[in-house]
């Protein structure tokens, strides 16, 4: 476990002046990359993900198509630039993990039976890296499939909460993530409260995690907010 | 047939083998298996077994962690331990499965890994955790994490002559451990919640939830994985609870 020296709450302020239950500005934009069905611009702080969906389309190789069903392909990938010092390209086991989590994540939001035999792509692209960038690419990756016109039973939510010197908090930025007691990023579904991403490392009591799962639902309602927002955005203009 | 079969059962909280909804199979653990290897541990659980060895070489330390040593932990699929499994480097599965066995371990800080570090930001001794599932029924990450510990605990410093290198099968000491993390999977089907499920259960897993717990009650890592529905927050509250209360009772196998 890595530790610094550096206080990272003073006086109930965080690194960035927020307060540890608020979460960083939020941006958040849908259709910016013309070719793709569907595609969205997210922003958490620093953290910034682009993310586009191609299909449901035609999946090749065909011993690969399910008969009764539409296959989600979810690749997370982060710019060799997005953080300090250059990630090599090509998948790494992070990245294979977290693809496989987003998947998770996002399926339950989907009506995967419509479309048999097709595939549906997500690509998530992290452009800069501070922290979170699991979950802003959740938030991008359900923009864009709703963008897309995937037929959803929900949105997707993504929030992350944790603790920072001994205090709870959301949304934690790159540098909280590195010297955190403990990360919990975590997805739902807003309506129903269904949580589809969860994971969690660092140490708590039970009753900790219990409550920041508490927390994030509470929180994440903004972030839906924000996200039927730039959906509207997009079809008023 | 089968699967319908399992349905009909769990909606009285019963299953094919008879055991209770938070019932392990039994479980059989040595430890020393393979001489060559500094730790091995092999670890049955009903039919899932599951091959762990540790070996220890030198390395260089990560630059924003310069005293202390590097873990390393990887997973194979071995393609014997069941028809599904194919040759080839390690996919999506067994990357996340080593993943959470490297977190359950590293997050708990079981591992003192101050302790081995040799020279400051030049030269620490490196861990790698390699684990081979040997058979494959139902909850390998379980057998793994469990394979892991067990392993680690069973893992021995080699010698280093008086010039800095290895003696390679000459051991003084064993590896500084301080924690004992028990990582415990809980599987949801149709709204069910059980323990230690098989591979038959876990064709019609709806999800499941790993928690690894330190013997103070520390939570010390969570993946959700295992199939594409969601938790209520308070299945997530009532499986924190079945995983510590549980992980008391497989701890003490180690």
């Amino acid at each position: 476990m890595k530790r610094t020296e550096e206080k990272l709450i003073v006086d109930g302020k965080r690194l960035d002046g927020r307060k540890p239950d608020e979460i960083r500005e939020i941006e958040m934009k849908v259709g910016v990359i013309p070719n793709a069905n569907g595609s969205a611009y997210v922003r958490f702080g620093k953290t910034i993900v682009v993310a586009a969906v191609y299909g449901p389309r035609q999946l090749h190789p065909k011993h690969l198509q399910e008969p009764d069903r539409a296959i989600l392909q979810v690749r997370y990938d982060m710019a060799t630039f997005s953080v300090e010092e250059r990630a090599r390209p090509g998948p790494s086991r992070r990245e294979i993990e977290i693809s496989k989590v987003m998947r998770l994540a996002l399926e339950p939001a989907l009506f995967l039976e419509n479309y048999p035999k097709t595939v549906v792509d997500v690509y998530a692209e992290v452009l800069q890296a501070d922290g979170s960038t699991r979950v802003t690419s959740i938030n991008a990756a359900s923009l864009a499939l709703a963008d897309a016109g995937v037929p959803m039973r929900d949105l997707v939510v993504g929030l992350s909460g944790g603790k920072v010197d001994g205090i709870l908090v959301l949304d934690l930025c790159g540098k909280e993530d590195n010297y955190s007691d403990a990360d919990i990023p975590m997805a739902f579904l807003p309506r129903k409260k269904e949580i589809t991403l969860l994971q969690m490392d660092g140490r708590l009591t039970p009753e900790e995690v219990k409550t920041i799962i508490k927390n994030v639902l509470k929180a994440g309602q903004d972030v839906y907010k924000e996200q039927v927002k730039a959906l509207k955005n997009r079809y008023s203009e | 047939m089968r699967a319908e079969y399992i349905l009909k059962l769990l909606e009285n909280n019963e299953r094919l083998d008879g055991r209770g909804m938070a019932e392990f199979r039994p479980i059989n653990i040595e430890t020393g298996v393979i001489e060559r290897a500094e730790g091995s541990a092999r670890v049955k659980m009903g039919r899932t077994d599951v091959l762990v060895g540790v070996k220890l070489d030198f390395g260089e330390p990560f630059p924003d962690v310069p005293n202390m040593g590097i873990l390393r932990v990887e997973a194979e699929f071995t393609p014997l331990a069941c028809s599904e499994f194919e040759p080839g480097p390690p996919g999506e599965d067994a990357t996340e499965l080593a993943r959470v066995v490297d977190r359950g371990i590293r997050e708990s800080e079981s591992i003192d890994l101050e302790k081995l570090c040799i020279k400051e930001g030049e030269k620490v001794w490196a861990i790698s955790v390699d684990v081979y599932v040997l058979n494959h029924d139902g909850n390998l990450i379980d057998a793994s994490a469990l394979g892991a510990i067990a392993a680690l605990f069973n893992t021995r410093m080699l010698k280093v002559d008086k010039d800095g290198n290895l003696i390679r099968g000459e051991f003084s000491g064993n590896l500084p451990m301080k924690h004992k993390p028990i990582t415990i999977s809980v599987g949801k089907i149709a709204g069910k919640l059980l323990l230690d499920t098989t591979k038959e259960e876990e064709e019609l897993l709806d999800c499941k939830l790993s928690v690894s717990v330190r013997e103070d009650g520390k939570i010390c890592a969570m993946q959700k994985s295992g199939g594409s529905t969601g938790l209520t927050e308070k299945e997530i509250d009532e499986i924190i609870d079945l995983a510590i209360e549980k992980s008391k009772e497989i701890r003490k196998l180690i």
